[in-house]
């Protein structure tokens, strides 16, 4: 590859590959993001092109992986341009099928087609609904480029916000654009990123350092994940804007080990743009130097908060450092540093090519642009969804996630990850922001989103968040390492149903003082689940605590599984599948639960066939007598066909 | 260095940029109690017993003065109730891991936490301190670590795990050849917990 000596170059090859492109060539993109791959995307991808070459249509048609499409709850998606025709789980035996009905003969292959309610089908990707309410300006290049493909980035006008900072603008001008736009950090404070770079700038030094915080470990979040993953570009173009406006020369990125996609695109992709002098000396001819490394994290929740990222960084534990001194004074090496995480650093091309005025019209007053979420749980779309600051969170579940799966009630959704707060149906109106979350006892965290129905049990998941920061932890400070245990076992004891009366005002008390005497933000925000859980769902701890009753019918503890005597077919199912051969009964003589005996796994419930329904759960009350020996009901042939 | 004048406890205090709130009231004889600290080391901010209340107009906010930075017009409080209460909290906590430790049994009575009440009351270790104990001696103030490796550049002592299960270990190759000429950390440590460390580990080669 020539190097690109000036923003010139870099036109030139852009109009290069464009010209070499046909927009009406048919073109098959399968998603290729981590959700997809579990889905087998490798041998499908291996699939079409060996159909396609089958069907001799290898000159006529191009195959193209993808970045993750965010609807992976469908996987693994392919779509097929021009025309976006969009199919949705697509195994293996459907290859052949689309090839020559799609690709041949210009037909859709109707089943593999979104269908809403109705059973309208939807051809089109971004006119299923999941899609249609979403604001992709971030996420939405993804589909569109193969990420080991830097020319691919290119041709979709990668660099040029790059080369435009680099060559028309002052740094200062860079980050007077950035901090116009008031774009604040995505990755779970929501600090404005051009104060934070200001700072950088401003404090004397010769080294400067940014850094990519790509150290993701929200249980269920994976947004910067499939973002590195299916379009490491568009990052490094904003940390190196970033670096040019800062006047840093060294960049890192701290990407989990876990993350083996993210890690093989990103070096790929930091490969491929130093041989195009993208990265390297006197990048596009403006004599800015400027290179990356990476670094792979050991895996911990905690080396996510910056200053144990630094710590890690320099090839210590990490753990967090005491942040009175600002990172961009004294951050790595002691040196002024700069970092935020991956999608704030992917937004700032798109604001210096765009404009702030254009990103500061999306959004809300204090929060600007889009964020990321990742929606899972009980939802029936989960997937990865970009949807501007302020959208409703009712929009957000109901529009593009499709509401509760099996009509169950909405309870509440959790956002900021174990960091953050649930918040109840009352709040179903509330719009998305940095600002709006933290007022109602969340935050928006780096972006994840839980949401939880009827059958979730507060308590349980305030102790789920719990357990998991307990472990997260460092260990170095006193309240955060000692007081999420207290609080930990207050919460075990109260789902074993051994809570006591001050167990709440325990919580509160210890909950205030790790919230404030803790070292950093990993305490500092741990007692967010509880507090959050006691504020809106009193009723669900008192029903522990003083009735011995979880309303939810989770904690096993307090729970018990039940044959309803009048409904029990005496089938033997329920009976055969119980591993610890706790019921009883025969052919034709109802069955009955050893309580004794009872492990509370609720298989029998599971296989119960539901036109019985027979066993049910319990809690709370007093689990009936069981039939004595000698009485139990002998079902006639005929009652079982009743 | 340029002098910085402000606040602790209504007293005015001169101090020099670059010092911390601890330093600088340790100068003025005002007494701020911690459990990590340590004049020869860096300062660490892991106990947490050190913190204070700033005040800035209507607002305030706790901090841990062995690393806050003095800044012109402070107004500490080292004794206000939201100290006190952040203070005997973290003390309870480390009197279930620690019980009868004697910095935490000093300054447990002091701030009154219901461990040490107990033992005063009962004569005896308490049957209902406010959290269940899970003894161990060590407080995991590090300063043994930060001696080793910032004092004596060995490295023969560390820490491992993460939360709960954190605990300080000599490293036993490092140990047998730099310890028994040196255990300086011995004297450091509050609570006499080392040398079993130090025995766990082998560090002498005995076996």
């Amino acid at each position: 590859m020539p190097k690109l000596k000036t923003p010139a170059y870099l036109e030139l090859l852009r109009k290069d590959l464009l010209s070499t492109r046909d927009p009406q060539k048919p073109c098959v993109t399968i998603c290729s993001g981590t959700g997809c791959h579990a889905y087998g995307c490798e041998k499908l991808s291996e699939a079409f092109v060996s159909e396609i070459k089958k069907q001799g249509l290898e000159e006529k048609v191009d195959v193209r992986r993808t970045g993750c499409h965010g609807f992976c709850e469908r996987g693994t998606l392919v779509v097929v341009f021009p025309g976006e025709v969009c199919y949705l789980r697509v195994k293996l035996e459907d290859v052949p099928e689309i090839v020559s009905a799609t690709l041949k003969e210009n037909r859709l292959v109707e089943r593999l087609l979104y269908s809403d309610g109705d059973g309208k089908k939807i051809t089109r990707e971004g006119e299923i609904p999941f899609y249609k309410h979403q604001n992709r300006i971030v996420f939405g290049s993804n589909r569109l480029l193969d990420p080991k493909k830097i020319d691919e980035y290119i041709a979709l006008g990668g660099y040029s916000a790059a080369a435009k900072a680099l060559s028309d603008m002052t740094s200062q001008q860079v980050l007077n654009e950035v901090k116009k736009a008031n774009l604040r950090g995505r990755g779970g404070g929501g600090f404005p990123a051009g104060v934070k770079w200001e700072v950088t700038r401003s404090t004397p030094g010769d080294t400067k350092y940014v850094i990519v915080n790509a150290d993701e470990g929200d249980p269920g979040a994976y947004m910067d994940r499939s973002l590195l993953e299916g379009n490491p570009h568009s990052v490094l173009e904003g940390l190196l804007i970033g670096a040019y406006a800062i006047g840093a020369h060294e960049g890192y990125v701290y990407v989990r080990q876990e993350y083996p996609l993210a890690v093989e695109n990103l070096t790929v992709a930091l490969e491929q743009a130093r041989e195009y002098g993208l990265l390297g000396k006197n990048i596009l001819g403006s004599g800015f130097d400027f290179d990356v490394k990476v670094h792979r994290g050991a895996g911990a929740f905690v080396s996510g908060e910056e200053t144990a990222l630094m710590t890690a960084l320099e090839g210590k534990v990490g753990e967090s450092r005491p942040k009175y001194v600002y990172p961009a004074i004294k951050g790595l090496y002691g040196k002024p540093t700069n970092i935020n995480n991956v999608e704030t650093w992917a937004t700032v091309p798109l604001i210096i090519n765009r404009g702030a005025d254009w990103f500061t019209s999306i959004g809300t007053e204090g929060s600007k642009g889009t964020k990321i979420f990742s929606l899972v749980g009980k939802v029936n779309n989960t997937g990865l969804v970009e949807v501007p600051m302020g959208m409703p969170l009712r929009q957000v579940v109901f529009d593009i996630g499709g509401g509760i799966p099996g009509g169950k009630r909405f309870k509440g959704v959790q956002t900021g990850g174990p960091s953050g707060g649930v918040l109840p149906e009352k709040f179903l109106d509330l719009p998305v922001d940095f600002d709006e979350l933290t007022k109602a006892g969340s935050m928006m965290g780096s972006g994840g989103m839980i949401v939880m129905d009827e059958d979730n049990c507060m308590v349980d998941i305030a102790r789920y968040f719990l357990h998991f920061l307990a472990e997260e932890s460092c260990g170095k400070c006193v309240p955060c390492r000692e007081g999420i245990y207290q609080m930990l076992k207050i919460l075990n004891r109260i789902c074993a149903g051994k809570g006591t009366e001050g167990d709440i005002d325990l919580l509160q008390e210890i909950a205030e003082v790790v919230r404030d005497a803790s070292l950093c933000a990993l305490g500092g925000t741990a007692p967010n689940p509880v507090l959050s859980t006691i504020r809106y769902f009193r009723n669900e701890y008192d029903a522990h605590i003083k009735e011995k009753r979880c309303p939810a019918k989770v904690c096993k503890a307090l729970i018990a599984y039940y044959i309803v005597p009048e409904k029990c077919q005496a089938c033997m199912i329920c009976l055969r599948n119980c591993p610890v051969e706790a019921i009883t009964g025969v052919k034709n003589q109802i069955h009955i639960i050893n309580q004794e005996k009872c492990t509370k796994c609720g298989a029998c419930l599971e296989v119960c066939p539901p036109k019985f329904g027979a066993v049910v759960k319990l809690s709370g009350e007093r689990v009936p007598e069981p039939v004595l020996p000698g009485k139990e009901v002998v079902r006639s042939e005929t009652v079982g066909t009743r | 260095m340029s002098e910085i004048t402000f606040s602790i406890n209504d007293e005015e205090v001169k101090a020099k940029r670059g010092m911390t709130v601890l330093d600088a009231a340790q100068s003025v004889g005002i007494e701020i109690p911690t459990l990590c600290h340590h004049e020869k080391l860096v300062p660490y901010g892991a106990c947490r017993v050190c913190v204070v209340e700033l005040t800035n107009g209507k607002k305030s906010r706790l901090v841990t003065s062995c690393v806050y930075p003095v800044e012109e017009g402070l107004v500490v409080k080292t004794e206000s109730p939201p100290v006190v209460k952040a203070r005997r909290m973290i003390l309870e906590f480390m009197w279930a891991r620690s019980p009868g430790v004697e910095p935490i049994r000093r300054l447990g009575t002091k701030y009154g936490i219901s461990g040490v009440q107990a033992i005063r009351e009962y004569g005896i270790i308490p049957p209902k301190p406010k959290f269940d104990i899970e003894p161990s001696y060590c407080i995991l103030c590090g300063l043994c670590v930060r001696y080793c490796e910032e004092v004596k550049k060995k490295n023969a002592i560390g820490f491992i795990g993460r939360g709960t299960e954190r605990e300080v270990v000599f490293f036993p190759e490092i140990a047998r050849k730099e310890c028994p000429s040196c255990e300086e950390c011995f004297k450091l440590c509050p609570t006499g917990a080392l040398p079993s460390h130090y025995a766990l580990a082998d560090a002498r080669g005995t076996k």
